[in-house]
């Protein structure tokens, strides 16, 4: 007597509940890919950052990071690459924050929304995806010859400061556009001017994210190259790059470990490179915990 | 905006109830008018969103505009205090008086009017800030030559939270509840002291019990502030306002998808929810509809 009782049947939804079924098994494939995926990209950062550390980690030391740049590799230092990384920083930053959170501003508080506007907008954000080497070459006819600033540290900075304003731009807007429009309504319906509830209520709540958009863009420009060897930034300098000293030439860590990897010594090419990279590695490093610790401090409150 | 709230038009004496049976300010019309709306139009990106509206707002009164979602409630509030000019496409014709003096006329500065006329939204919106510093931002920014603490202490008092956050002026808004916050938001608008406080469904974000204060608190607040509030919930509009106005929303005749906020009737609240003249409003009022 096949009959079906509710006992028969429980236990029957059970056995199909436990049985792997084709789904099943796409399931874990699909997640094994997705692993390897994660794996290959993890995997080769390590090895290379293994490698760099076992080349660099022996030619760094006090003396390296003191001396000014010299033909014999046992003498030679990043001195004026790490005064030249500093003094860009502190330039580029002083240009492009005012300037880039200025356009953030206008453009998400105050532009009326028209095709100008969105021409400007739809350039910004296009201009983020404009290869650096192209800032360098706007960088030499612009800077270096019409305005006359000649291979210098205020070239150099002018430059990196193009070259990361649409970062900034596009990052301030986000972190704009994140803060609630019912806190500009409170403050406009108390009788404040538009102007003073951007600047005592919308951009301190946006501060956070802008400052982590700004640092991150930053430590893009510290690290960049190409543009810098195109202004004619020297692979050497026997001086320090001080920051006041804005028409002076200068170098920055890239331009050295670049100068360093072309050499033929292997004490060049190998371990001074590999400490240098190091150097800049850690300044990296440190620029982005900054900014993530920013972010982290001051999560979002709404 | 320099007169006194006091300064009624000089010719707004008391119509006979048979010229406009139908309109409140003929059967009682009651204290001076703060606002004086005539044939109000208010268009978005070139259609209208309420039409013709007709009505007085009455001096330390509280009413409450009321009807179904869509009628444009919230649109008509928005004109008292020109926020409606802060979205691009609005628009509005017809006459929106406050004492008597036209509020969008060109030399108008809306800034001023909003400091005049406060504003409590639906939603409470603090500023991410401290609660001293959320009271205190608009006497600041007014450049108000007062006593900040005494400000905040009077407003928090007046706005019933005083006893709640005297221990923690200095703690985060978001730290309150939210029929707190709520508060914490009537007593910043009052901080400007202000003429007017217009309310946009002020308690549709909070429980009964968060409610009833912020109803009792209105209360308190009419003998010093003309109140309007907007409301989706009838029994409230009864409970706290002596006028009420009935909006409802007509389709457009070209257009099914489109439909345009009407005034039906304006009148003493205890006259729209008892003896409603017009059907649409008794159907409303007693839930037959809406």
């Amino acid at each position: 007597m096949a009959l079906s009782t509710p006992q028969k049947a429980t236990r029957a939804a059970v056995v199909r509940l436990q049985r792997g079924s084709g789904r099943d098994v796409k399931e874990r494939a699909f997640a094994g890919l997705l692993l390897a995926a994660t794996a290959v990209g993890v995997i080769v950062l390590a090895v290379l950052l293994v490698d760099i550390l076992v080349d660099g980690l022996g030619r760094l030391n006090w003396q390296f990071l003191t001396a000014y740049a010299s033909r014999f590799p046992e003498r030679t230092g990043v001195r004026s690459g790490i005064t030249g990384s500093l003094s860009l920083m502190v330039l580029v930053a002083l240009m492009s924050i005012p300037l880039g959170v200025g356009a953030a501003l206008y453009l998400e508080e105050f532009a009326p929304d028209n095709r100008f506007t969105r021409l400007m907008e739809a350039n910004i954000a296009n201009l983020a995806g404009v290869p650096s080497v192209v800032y360098g070459l706007l960088g030499v006819a612009v800077f270096v010859y019409l305005f006359e600033f000649g291979r210098s540290l205020l070239a150099g900075a002018a430059t990196l400061t193009l070259l990361i304003l649409p970062v900034i731009i596009v990052a301030g807007r986000e972190s704009l556009r994140a803060v609630p429009p019912a806190i500009r309504d409170a403050g406009l319906a108390l009788g404040a001017t538009p102007w003073q509830v951007t600047s005592r209520q919308v951009l301190p709540a946006a501060l956070p994210g802008i400052l982590t958009g700004t640092i991150l863009a930053l430590s893009r420009a510290i690290g960049e190259t190409a543009p810098l060897l195109v202004i004619g930034a020297l692979f050497s300098r026997r001086s320090d790059n001080e920051p006041w000293n804005l028409l002076e030439s200068f170098t920055a860590l890239p331009v050295q470990i670049f100068n360093f990897v072309s050499r033929p010594q292997e004490a060049f090419k190998v371990e001074a490179a590999g400490a240098a990279i190091i150097v800049l590695m850690v300044a990296l490093l440190a620029m982005n915990s900054v900014a993530i610790v920013l972010r982290n401090r001051f999560a979002r409150r709404w | 905006m320099n007169h006194a709230p006091t300064a009624a038009p000089a010719d707004r004496t008391p119509a006979a109830p048979a010229e406009v049976p139908d309109r409140a300010q003929a059967t009682d019309p009651g204290p001076a008018a703060v606002f004086d709306v005539e044939g109000l139009t208010v268009f978005y990106g070139g259609r209208a969103a309420v039409r013709d509206v007709d009505l007085a707002i009455r001096q330390h009164e509280i009413t409450a505009i009321i009807g179904p979602s869509g009628c444009g409630k919230s649109t008509l509030l928005r004109c008292f205090n020109r926020m409606n000019d802060l979205i691009p496409e609005a628009r509005i014709e017809g006459r929106v008086a406050y004492h008597g003096h036209d509020l969008y006329a060109p030399e108008v500065d809306p800034v001023q009017v909003r400091r005049r006329i406060g504003m409590v939204f639906q939603k409470p919106n603090p500023f991410p800030k401290s609660i001293y510093d959320n009271v205190a931002f608009g006497p600041k920014v007014n450049a108000m030559k007062v006593d900040l603490d005494e400000v905040v202490e009077r407003s928090l008092k007046r706005a019933a939270l005083w006893d709640e956050v005297k221990g923690k002026l200095r703690d985060s808004a978001y730290s309150l509840s939210g029929g707190q916050q709520q508060r914490l938001c009537i007593a910043r608008a009052i901080a400007v002291d202000p003429d007017v406080i217009l309310m946009d469904e002020p308690c549709s974000a909070l429980d009964p019990i968060a409610t009833a204060r912020i109803e009792d608190l209105m209360r308190e607040l009419s003998e010093r502030y003309t109140i309007v509030i907007v409301t989706h919930n009838m029994q409230q509009a009864a409970r706290v306002s002596d006028r009420t106005a009935f909006l409802t929303a007509e389709v457009a005749a070209d257009d099914d998808d489109h439909r345009i906020g009407r005034l039906v009737e304006y009148d003493l609240t205890e006259t729209i929810f008892k003896n409603p003249s017009d059907p649409r409003t008794e159907d409303y009022v007693t839930g037959r509809f809406g």
